[in-house]
């Protein structure tokens, strides 16, 4: 984004604060333009006097591509979508970045129809809790290994009846047009125009008005491809550099990747500004038995994660691979402008009577969830106080002073929980034991130190509940 | 040596009715505990303990050395040892990707017929700053006994930016070894199985089998709730431990306030000349004496703040003006955090310190470490399976754990982490191959384009 301040985009509003945008003033809507939270498209007024007023027109498509993301943003995908690139930092601290690497999983057209279908119900199916949420995968990739059209064609059509986004591969301009023809309203992204290639693979894009990946190890050739692509009109462009799996190829990898995208939002190089493809996929073509090429697949996934890929193609289904790239995108693209938090208060696990325990734990979102999944999947029945932390884990809030027993007072109090239960018996989180006196102290409760990790509380409460 | 399948595994356990047998637990994949007096029949526990000691058997792999395939190497004897899909690729092949075959496409007039050649022009940054270098350990002509010594810091650019500036020193790995039996995640506990009761021993496997640069000696024995040894008692296993290998060594206290200042100050007396790195003075501590014990005794000091740049800041102030440390003598732990629990603002705690170092902060300009065996904390690495129980399987804990302290190391690599204190081989081994490689020293490459057409 090219402004930085507020100021700067109040002066393309209509300045009436006329509320309708949902922010009281102008002022404040310009704000939340600056933050990424809406788009000038979101203030009505605006947009209405554009479609009657040329000169608003031009002054809104200004505003526009003033607060338009640095890199490109593109949307994968037909019924069920995944937006790419719209990043604006290199570093995640000078803003957040936005939309999280896009992961797709190899399914190739020369396996026989139940591998495929196993593959693909794999990657409809994953889910990994985390946070109040599950993790899933975004997208499946089909390659042509058949180099038969009419089997592409037939493998794309089933894959897309799995209804997730789709990454085309092959390089053979007649079997990607079979394919089209079949899927190209699923908007897949279609890979890739490569130096031999490039004119059938504009024209694809142009027919078919699918996104499409230009891929050159070369960068002036990979600036090339995309400038040429782009003033040909096509829009929706994803920059492939290539990715060598091993060795000086790989150190060349990680290299061009960061030129790319460090000239792109520093350099302010808009041919360059679109997003990458990094293919972890690639570690499958080195000699290794699996579990080695799985781990070195998930190696260069991470370095990638980190530094700059916006969508990716893998191959390993295990969830040994899946599970840390999957967290590791999570942690990255998590905006570290509010710490992830719930609403405090009083949770019921699982149907709690009067006689069953009452449990405090702190709003951190990574705390609660971790405690509520163990009692409900624990199946431990009880009561879960949730105390105002800011946001912040137990050890953390308690070092911090967020956690006070005070706070334990007034939330007692506050969610009347007393009326709920009979008795008076509050279990503490281990990391938590020296607050125990004092919560006696100000609530009259008695204080039962659990254990450190809620894993454990099941087992705990086995011991000590009912209390003697 | 016979192979082995894990189904194979478990079709055993079957014939053995192991479910059913009284006081033997089967815990997650591979372990197996026997509760002693349990009533089982002698038959049974025989093959279940032939089956144990088998599986130690072939998880030990010892003296195998860093070269650039060091880590598939040792991935190739995890995944024998486990049992899971053998198929060594020497038949893998290299396909070549399919020519496009010509096309007759009606060239719209929209189509160019060439290319608008543009050239690509990287855009550079300056950064004023260099971060500090500092060595560890000492030869004899310079005082001290070690063979080797170790040196870091050094960077003009981010991390393993070549192109931008050269990068002097690859990051280094410690490994932990503790002069007490620790709490330790099966996977990891597994490689030291032998030497968990002999510090000097465990210091020569970490050096000679997994090849540390440098080892991490933690007195946690000496913590007042655990044996609470004395201080002088306790640094008898410095001694041994430098006489027992030839690489720089990190000394560690058992983390309580008020004891910890003077063990440290013991051990850095014993290791005088040795320049070794006292870990750590922090702010709740009396860090002007830590401070002092390493400046008095030329060793090195560890500045460690939880994850708080100011404090960092404020940390590195003290121990620079107040006591005098000298800039070659000061590393930065700004904490580690696992991976999916906070590592997001580990990373950017570090980034954010090693960004100000290289724009000029001589506050901040020091080099960092990195407590990467937190890694192990994370349920994913060591939980037998998911408590949550709508997830996809969580698979083989084997291979949970190290990928997880891989992927939590290597993400602090690139915030510019440049001594790592890990603790599973493989772990180790995985990340030394990708620093390597992006330090340029791994010199094969392999074809990028194989993956587009390749069947399976
Ligand atoms: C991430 C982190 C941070 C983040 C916090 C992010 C957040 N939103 O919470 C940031 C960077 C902000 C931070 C700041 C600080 N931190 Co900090 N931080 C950590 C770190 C690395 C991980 C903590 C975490 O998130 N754990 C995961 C969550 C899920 O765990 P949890 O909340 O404890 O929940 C578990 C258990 O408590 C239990 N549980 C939870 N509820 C319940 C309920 C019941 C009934 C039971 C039985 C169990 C139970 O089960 C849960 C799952 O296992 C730890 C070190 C470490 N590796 O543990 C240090 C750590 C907690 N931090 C520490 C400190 C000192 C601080 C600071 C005070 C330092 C400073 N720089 O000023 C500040 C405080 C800030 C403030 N409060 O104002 C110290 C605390 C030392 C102590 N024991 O007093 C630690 C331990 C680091 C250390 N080794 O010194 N920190
Ligand atoms: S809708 Fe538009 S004009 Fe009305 S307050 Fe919002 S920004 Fe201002």
């Amino acid at each position: 984004m090219k402004v930085k301040s507020p100021l700067e985009i109040y002066r393309y509003l209509p300045q009436t604060n006329c509320g309708e945008c949902g922010y009281d003033t102008c002022m404040s809507f310009a704000a939340q333009i600056i933050e990424r939270v809406v788009k000038p498209t979101d203030c009505p007024p605006l947009v209405r006097d554009a479609e009657k007023d040329e000169k608003v027109k031009k002054r809104l498509d200004e505003l526009i591509s003033l607060t338009s993301p640095e890199i490109l943003e593109i949307v994968i995908g037909g019924e069920n979508t995944v937006k790419i690139g719209g990043e604006d930092v290199l570093h995640r601290h000078e803003l957040t970045f936005f939309n999280p690497t896009a992961f797709f999983y190899d399914v190739w057209d020369s396996l026989d129809d139940k591998e495929i279908d196993e593959r693909c119900s794999k990657v409809v199916e994953y889910k990994k809790f985390y946070v109040g949420d599950f993790l899933t995968l975004d997208g499946i990739a089909v390659r042509c290994t058949s180099n038969n059209p009419e089997r592409f064609k037939q493998v794309v059509k089933k894959v897309a009846g799995y209804g997730k986004p789709m990454v085309l591969i092959s390089l053979n301009a007649n079997c990607m047009r079979a394919a089209l023809e079949e899927v190209a309203k699923e908007r897949p992204l279609i890979y890739a125009a490569t130096e031999d290639n490039w004119r059938e693979f504009l024209q694809l894009a142009l027919e078919f008005k699918v996104p499409v990946v230009v891929r050159s190890k070369n960068l002036d050739k990979l600036k090339s491809l995309a400038k040429t692509f782009k003033e040909s009109g096509v829009n929706e462009i994803v920059l492939d550099p290539v990715t060598e799996p091993i060795g000086e190829g790989l150190k060349g990898t990680f290299e061009r990747v960061i030129q790319l995208r460090r000239t792109a939002i520093l350099g302010e190089d808009k041919d360059v500004a679109y997003p990458i493809m990094v293919t972890p996929i690639s570690a499958w073509s080195i000699e290794a038995d699996e579990i080695s090429k799985a781990y070195w697949e998930t190696v260069i996934a991470s370095l990638f994660i980190v530094k700059y890929a916006d969508v990716m193609i893998f191959k390993s289904l295990e969830p040994y691979s899946i599970m840390p790239t999957i967290t590791l995108r999570y942690n990255i693209y998590t905006d570290p402008r509010t710490p992830v938090q719930v609403e405090p208060g009083l949770r019921e696990i699982n149907n709690p009577t009067a006689e069953d325990p009452v449990f405090l734990t702190t709003n951190f979102a990574l705390t609660y969830y971790t405690v509520e999944s163990d009692l409900t999947s624990g199946n431990i029945k009880g009561w879960l106080l949730v105390l105002d932390t800011e946001g912040l884990g137990v050890e953390v809030s308690v070092a911090g002073g967020q956690f006070t027993a005070g706070k334990v007072k007034d939330l007692i109090k506050d969610t009347k929980i007393e009326e709920r239960v009979k008795h008076r018996y509050l279990v503490i989180p281990g990391l938590a034991a020296r607050l125990q006196g004092a919560i006696e102290d100000e609530t009259g409760w008695k204080v039962l130190v659990g254990p450190m990790d809620s894993g454990r509380i099941k087992g705990w409460l086995e011991q000590n509940w009912p209390p003697k | 040596m016979e192979k082995f399948t894990l189904e194979e595994f478990f079709q055993l356990l079957k014939k053995y009715n192991v479910e059913e047998l009284e006081g033997v637990r089967i815990e997650g994949d591979l372990e197996i505990e026997i509760e002693p007096g349990a009533g089982v029949d002698v038959s049974t526990i025989n093959a279940l303990l032939a089956l144990t000691q088998y599986i130690n058997l072939i998880q030990e792999f010892g003296n195998f050395l860093y070269h650039a395939n060091a880590a598939l190497m040792y991935l190739q004897r995890l995944s024998s040892a486990l049992g899971i899909q053998l198929q060594l690729p020497s038949t893998t092949q290299q396909i070549q990707p399919q020519q496009p075959q010509p096309v007759t496409v009606e060239a719209k007039p929209k189509i160019p017929e060439k290319l608008i050649e543009v050239k690509f022009e990287p855009y550079k940054p300056e950064y004023t700053g260099v971060i500090e270098e500092v060595t560890l350990g000492a030869k004899k002509s310079e005082g001290g006994t070690r063979e080797v010594t170790v040196t870091i810091g050094g960077e003009r650019s981010l991390p393993f930016y070549t192109f931008d500036a050269e990068m002097p020193h690859m990051p280094v790995i410690a490994i932990d070894i503790f002069d007490r039996k620790p709490m330790l995640a099966k996977a990891v506990r597994e490689h030291y199985e032998d030497v968990l009761e002999d510090p000097a021993e465990w210091a020569k496997k970490a050096v000679k089998d997994f090849g540390a640069d440098l080892v991490t000696l933690h007195l946690i024995s000496t913590d007042p709730m655990l044996e609470d040894t004395p201080p002088s008692e306790a640094v008898k296993v410095v001694e041994e431990v430098l006489q027992a290998v030839r690489v720089p060594l990190i000394i560690g206290g058992s983390g309580n306030k008020e004891k910890d200042p003077i063990v440290l100050e013991k051990a850095a007396e014993v290791a005088e000349g040795e320049r070794v790195m006292l870990a750590s003075a922090t702010l709740d501590m009396d860090w002007e004496r830590i401070g002092n014990a390493a400046k008095d005794h030329g060793h090195v000091v560890l500045s460690w703040t939880q994850m708080d740049i100011n404090n960092q800041k404020t940390l590195n102030r003290y121990l620079l003006k107040r006591v005098g440390i000298p800039r070659d003598s000061l590393v930065m732990d700004p904490t580690t955090a696992a991976l999916g629990y906070g590592l997001d603002y580990a990373y950017t705690n570090m980034e954010r310190i090693r960004i100000s170092g290289l724009r000029g902060d001589t506050d901040l300009n020091f080099p960092m470490s990195s407590g990467t065996t937190n890694a192990w904390g994370a349920r994913e690495a060591w939980m037998k399976e998911s408590p949550i129980e709508e997830d996809t399987p969580w698979g083989p804990r084997e291979l949970r754990g190290p990928i997880w302290e891989i992927v939590t190391g290597l993400t602090l690599a690139l915030a510019g982490v440049d001594l790592f204190m890990m603790m599973h081989p493989g772990a180790v081994a995985v990340l030394k191959e990708i620093m390597n490689t992006l330090m340029g020293n791994v010199k094969e490459t392999a074809d990028g384009d194989a993956w587009i057409t390749m069947e399976g």
